[in-house]
């Protein structure tokens, strides 16, 4: 199942939301482009993608979307401060080397960054780990903890302290339940899915 | 034979010729005004009414015009990128026009050092004048503007065809749609300036070179120019693929015989590859063109890589492959980050292949479809 047809992942549409029209967008780990051409072809945005794996370039291209090769882990150096509106990290930043220096520098490059990520506090995590003495393993989280690319989880809450060290204003959030619905209350503890809008408090 | 065999082929082919009897025809990067001059080039396919269509070719240091189907019916070998130009295929005939031509310096039909200098009546030789990448651009524009077309949609090349590529971006950027620049640099590393260096030793230290004036002679400098060849092709290989194809195999016996007429089979490819390389390549032409390569820095008339870039007003797509030594990824990758800087549009991908430097002559598969729907995505008006 890829995963926009995952009810209990952000659909791209709904990251595609927060998003103005006519932007300019950088998708980090934007795999085969589905989330550009969205933006493209339906809020008119100019985008550019980033992923490491040669066959997700190759579909980039085949999209018409203009892509680069290349690993998140060396970060964006060669990317002017302030160049884009947006960049977006989607299902990615748990399985970076250094979360919180792709962070920085993605607030660097963009405007606004949107992130989303596994909330790792989620009630049925706590209750593996607190009663089950072992790492989390559920519909959410299927890998075992030495298979997992996921090598940085964190909770919302912990995210939320992130963002305050890096000075950084939640403008907007959606939250997903286990059954793919929005949440508006007790995000810490069922919220499976997190995806927020940051701008930097500095702006 | 061949020519009936394969479905996808452009066909027999001919060359043509555009001789531009005027002495300054070009005014050289050096300064120098230089004519009159002849360009060889091929054409494949056809132009549509807007000319919008068209794609310029640029080949590598060893290539020539015939880059696509055969000159005759019994042609054993066709052109040099037969397998990216054609019906259905990358460079596909049914959609674009493809031109193709000699580089100016070359040996294959287009003015060189072995060409007839009007004034003297004899070849050039080293009477030539000493060219640039800058100058084969100029050169190709003359026969782009002949054919009456505005605007390329792509200008592709790998190698020392990418640095013609990049020259058309920056030099014409209002002619260039996109530009398609495989296993290249905007400024060859000192690695491949020593190996060129050694390839032109090669051949001047051979006493048939006479001086370079060797045209008509009875000998000419067939062991320097094959040498030559044989440290170009151990620089478009690499250590994985000669372990693949030759490993430490002998040529003609099983065990070793203690003795000078022992081979091994990597030295018996190097002397097949430069035996071949002597009856169609000039030696005087590789000392040229190697030198372009060398001199080449699209940099240096803007004062740095990111002004040289900012006159570029085209798509850029970049490939790079992950084994190429004589052109490695992160020369590619210093020209698309600063195209990134610049806020360029441009597509990179490193492809993974074993196959060294020569891999964007073999790797068709990849490199077909990352072309094509490139290319296809241009067309649309998408790039």
């Amino acid at each position: 199942m890829s995963r926009h047809e995952d009810p209990t992942r952000f659909s791209y549409e709904e990251i595609s939301r927060l998003v103005s029209a006519g932007s300019t967008v950088l998708d980090l780990g934007c795999g085969d482009g589905e989330l550009l051409l969205i933006l493209e072809e339906e809020r008119s945005c100019r985008g550019r993608g980033v992923d490491k794996q040669e066959d997700m370039v190759l579909a980039c291209i085949s999209k018409g979307l203009s892509v680069f090769q290349g690993d998140l882990d060396e970060g964006l150096k060669d990317y002017p401060s302030q160049s884009y509106d947006y960049v977006i990290l989607n299902q990615t930043l748990q399985m970076l080397q250094d979360p919180r220096f792709i962070l920085e520098e993605m607030i660097r490059v963009g405007r606004k960054i949107i992130v989303n990520f596994p909330n790792f506090g989620h009630w049925q995590a706590r209750f593996q780990l607190m009663l089950g003495g072992r790492m989390p393993q559920n519909k959410q989280l299927p890998i075992p903890w030495y298979k997992t690319p996921n090598i940085h989880f964190c909770t919302r809450k912990d995210f939320i302290d992130l963002c305050g060290d890096l000075n950084l204003r939640i403008v907007d959030e959606i939250c997903l339940n286990s059954a793919g619905r929005r949440l508006a209350v007790g995000k810490n503890a069922m919220a499976t899915q997190v995806c927020m809008l940051l701008e930097s408090k500095k702006a | 034979m061949k020519v009936k065999q394969d479905h996808r082929t452009v066909g027999v082919v001919e060359s043509r010729d555009l001789f531009i009897d005027d002495p300054e025809a070009l005014i050289l990067e050096s300064g120098r005004k230089f004519g009159p001059i002849n360009i060889r080039y091929e054409t494949y396919g056809e132009l549509n009414d807007t000319k919008t269509n068209a794609i310029l070719i640029v080949h590598a240091f060893s290539g020539d015009a015939h880059a696509a189907g055969y000159h005759s019916g019994e042609d054993s070998k066709p052109g040099w990128w037969d397998n990216m130009i054609g019906p259905g295929k990358a460079f596909d005939t049914e959609r674009y026009f493809i031109i193709s031509s000699n580089v100016l310096g070359g040996c294959m039909g287009t003015t060189g050092p072995n060409s007839i200098d009007p004034a003297s009546g004899k070849a050039y030789a080293l009477d030539f004048p000493v060219i640039t990448i800058q100058d084969m651009v100029k050169t190709q524009k003359l026969l782009v503007d002949h054919l009456g077309i505005d605007c390329l949609l792509a200008v592709a090349g790998g190698s020392m065809g990418g640095m013609q590529v990049l020259e058309w971006s920056i030099a014409f950027p209002n002619q260039v749609k996109t530009a398609i620049v495989i296993a290249s640099t905007g400024r060859l590393s000192a690695q491949g300036i020593a190996f060129n260096a050694v390839g032109r030793n090669a051949i001047m230290s051979d006493p048939n070179w006479q001086g370079g004036n060797y045209y008509g002679s009875a000998e000419i400098p067939r062991q320097g120019l094959s040498i030559a060849r044989m440290i170009g092709h151990i620089t478009y290989l690499s250590d994985e693929s000669m372990r693949m194809k030759f490993g430490r195999k002998l040529q003609t016996r099983e065990d070793y015989n203690f003795d000078f007429s022992d081979q091994f089979q990597v030295e018996s490819y190097l002397e097949y590859q430069g035996d071949r390389f002597v009856e169609r390549f000039d030696a005087n032409s590789y000392i040229y063109l190697s030198k372009a390569i060398d001199y080449y820095d699209f940099s240096s008339r803007y004062g740095s890589i990111d002004d040289a870039i900012s006159r570029t007003r085209c798509s850029f797509l970049v490939i790079s492959y992950s084994s190429d030594w004589l052109f490695p990824t992160y020369q590619s990758k210093e020209l698309v980050y600063a195209m990134m800087r610049r806020g360029k549009d441009v597509s990179y991908t490193e492809l993974d292949s074993p196959y060294g430097h020569d891999a964007f002559l073999l790797e068709t598969g990849r490199q077909e479809i990352i072309v094509s729907s490139f290319l296809k995505s241009a067309m649309e008006g998408r790039r």
